[in-house]
């Protein structure tokens, strides 16, 4: 298991997110996570790069660990975990910099690479994301006059250019039109070759057409865990049925 | 173009003309408004422009000639015998009034009108605030913004902005009294009332101005931009200087601009701790005499519509001219530096 996760509890303050999540996320697959708004969905993705971390007051209890190594061990250097595991926001959010600067800005930090180097690196990440193509001849233009659609695209060459092995979305579509979802859904069939997907979706026609596993949550728990052709056709928990065929949510 | 005009009339139902009317009259107010700041703009600069030219060239300015009767009667016998002197002694003013340092606009018999010194001295006092101050309040605005607690913000931002309700004349008394005499015992010298004494006290007073609104710049900058950053493994402080402060840039820059537009107006300050020598200024810790110092101490003992007074009108063009580049400059780099909308 690239990611796995056992017995997790995540509180904010005093209120807990999480209730004993158990799941694991095999290497190079897709992994979708859906569930009604407000059941923990976002709040274990950011579990696994401990972005949440960042919010005052938050604790985790339980297990969670990628390649066996406990993520939340006290000597996890959380700027290494970050570097191998690479985050998609819900809404697109380049840098207020140039198209270049943006894919760079990752690896830029730790080390100071060669600029013929670093040119090569933001090229790769940038066709690895689709985005090569339209992007090559303004790449000292600014992010900004990106579309949505190749906004998004960015974030993702963004993600990839420190070449991490798992990438988490947070709903990476729900801020695009139907082309560019399509588009960004072809992109992860072709990043799936890869890196390790979790990615959360609203859009439960989303998680049957490109994951491999779907995981349902409903009020922190994980209802349901199986490959995701099955939990659509044949779901063996009552909730899972009932939120798949649209009778809740 | 007229036919679709005449077919959208009938869509505004009742009252059309009045609230047409309406917007017209709004429209003429605003425009009246905006006009009038041009307007007393460009009067203040007339009046400079006016009144400072006639400071140049020989034989004008104030003169037994020209002067009516009535001014005439007004005078003392000494005080026409001086007139008479001054004129017949005054040298002409040209280029020397921007090129040389001498300036001795009083003297009967070795006058001289450069301005060169105090261009410099005011351009000294200011970039020096200005590098005290920018880096320092950016720094504490950033602190405040992105580190602080919110109890200690809470706290300490009207503490800072009260700093700025301290009267000028009382930071200046503090620059004699305190500040002057440290900086002379801290870098050895016999006097401490100087350039740099007073770029302290400016960086002092234009600090609650700079801190205030590069905060709010700071804090305005989005959270997607910070979350983004952390994501890719920077930390904070890289957060900050790469993303946050970049940023908010063109706020950061309008807040330095600001605060210092608040000091430099700030004459009296400067005026009292920096020594008062009209010379060309060596270092920062030589004495120093502002073009603004200059105007306040002597037009109040200045004839009207003498040379003198002319030449203080000179300088009061010279700070105009001075203040506008800087303004223009600054506007060009926002605009060069502002990301483009998307
Ligand atoms: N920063 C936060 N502080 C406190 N509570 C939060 C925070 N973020 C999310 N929550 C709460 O945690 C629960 C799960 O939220 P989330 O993980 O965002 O759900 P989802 O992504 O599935 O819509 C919700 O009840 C939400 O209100
Ligand atoms: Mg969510």
């Amino acid at each position: 298991m690239k990611i796995e996760s056992r017995g997790l509890d995540f509180f904010y303050g005093t209120a807990q997110a999480l209730h004993g999540v158990t799941l694991g996320v095999k290497t190079r697959e897709i992994f979708a996570l859906i569930g009604p708004s407000g059941c923990g969905k976002s709040t274990f993705l950011r579990c696994i790069n401990r972005m949440n971390d960042t919010l005052d007051g938050t604790s985790v209890r339980g297990m969670l660990t990628l390649d066996d190594a406990d993520i939340y061990a006290p000597n996890v250097d959380v700027v290494k975990l970050r570097r191998r595991v690479g985050m998609v926001f819900q809404k697109p959010n380049p840098f207020p910099k140039s198209i270049f600067d943006n894919v760079a800005y990752g690896l830029r930090l730790g080390m100071k690479l060669p600029r013929t180097e670093l040119e090569g690196r933001v090229e790769r990440a940038l066709r690895g994301a689709a985005l090569w193509d339209e992007a090559k001849d303004r790449l000292s233009a600014s992010a900004m006059m990106l579309s949505g659609g190749q906004q998004q695209r960015l974030c993702i060459a963004r993600a990839i250019a420190v070449e991490p092995e798992v990438l988490l979305m947070d709903e990476p579509t729900s801020a695009l039109d139907p082309i560019a979802t399509a588009r960004l859904e072809e992109l992860m069939q072709s990043l799936r070759a890869a890196y390790t997907i979790v990615i959360v979706t609203h859009n439960l026609q989303q998680a049957a057409r490109v994951s491999d596993t779907t995981a349902f949550f409903l009020h922190g728990r994980v209802v349901e865990v199986a490959p995701t052709d099955t939990l659509f056709t044949r779901p063996r928990v009552k909730e899972t049925e009932e939120y798949i065929t649209g009778r809740f949510g | 173009m007229e036919a679709a005009e005449q077919v959208s009339v009938p869509r505004d139902m009742g009252g059309g003309a009045s609230r047409r009317l309406r917007e017209r009259l709004i429209e003429a107010a605003l425009a009246l408004a905006a006009g009038s700041s041009v307007f007393v703009l460009l009067g203040i600069f007339g009046v400079l422009l006016v009144n400072g030219v006639q400071a140049f060239g020989t034989g004008d300015g104030v003169s037994l000639a020209n002067l009516s009767a009535d001014e005439r009667a007004m005078l003392s016998e000494a005080e026409l015998a001086e007139l008479g002197r001054h004129t017949e002694h005054a040298p002409s003013v040209g280029a020397d009034f921007l090129f040389s340092s001498h300036w001795n606009p009083t003297s009967s018999v070795t006058a001289a009108y450069g301005v060169l010194g105090m261009v410099v001295s005011t351009l000294i006092v200011t970039l020096l605030a200005i590098a005290i101050a920018a880096p320092v309040g950016v720094g504490v605005a950033a602190w405040l913004a992105y580190v602080a607690p919110p109890r200690a913000r809470e706290i300490l931002k009207p503490i800072l902005e009260m700093l700025a309700a301290i009267p000028s004349v009382v930071v200046g008394f503090i620059g004699i009294v305190f500040v002057g005499p440290l900086i002379a015992r801290v870098f050895g010298l016999g006097n401490g009332l100087n350039a740099l004494n007073g770029a302290v006290l400016l960086a002092v007073m234009a600090l609650p101005t700079i801190i205030s609104i590069s905060e709010d710049a700071i804090r305005a900058v989005p959270k997607d931009y910070v979350q983004a950053s952390l994501a890719l493994g920077a930390d904070r402080w890289q957060t900050l200087v790469r993303v946050v402060l970049p940023a908010g840039a063109s706020g950061i820059l309008a807040a330095v601009m600001l605060g210092m537009g608040r000091a430099i107006g700030e004459t009296m300050t400067v005026l009292m701790a920096t020594g008062n020598a009209v010379a060309m200024p060596g270092s920062i810790f030589d004495s120093v005499r502002t073009l603004t110092a200059t105007i306040a101490i002597e037009l109040g003992e200045v004839p009207q519509g003498s040379r003198h007074y002319h030449l203080l009108f000179a300088v009061g063009l010279v700070l105009f001219v001075m203040t506008f580049v800087v303004n223009l400059v600054s506007d060009m780099v926002l605009r060069r530096g502002a990301p483009r909308p998307s």
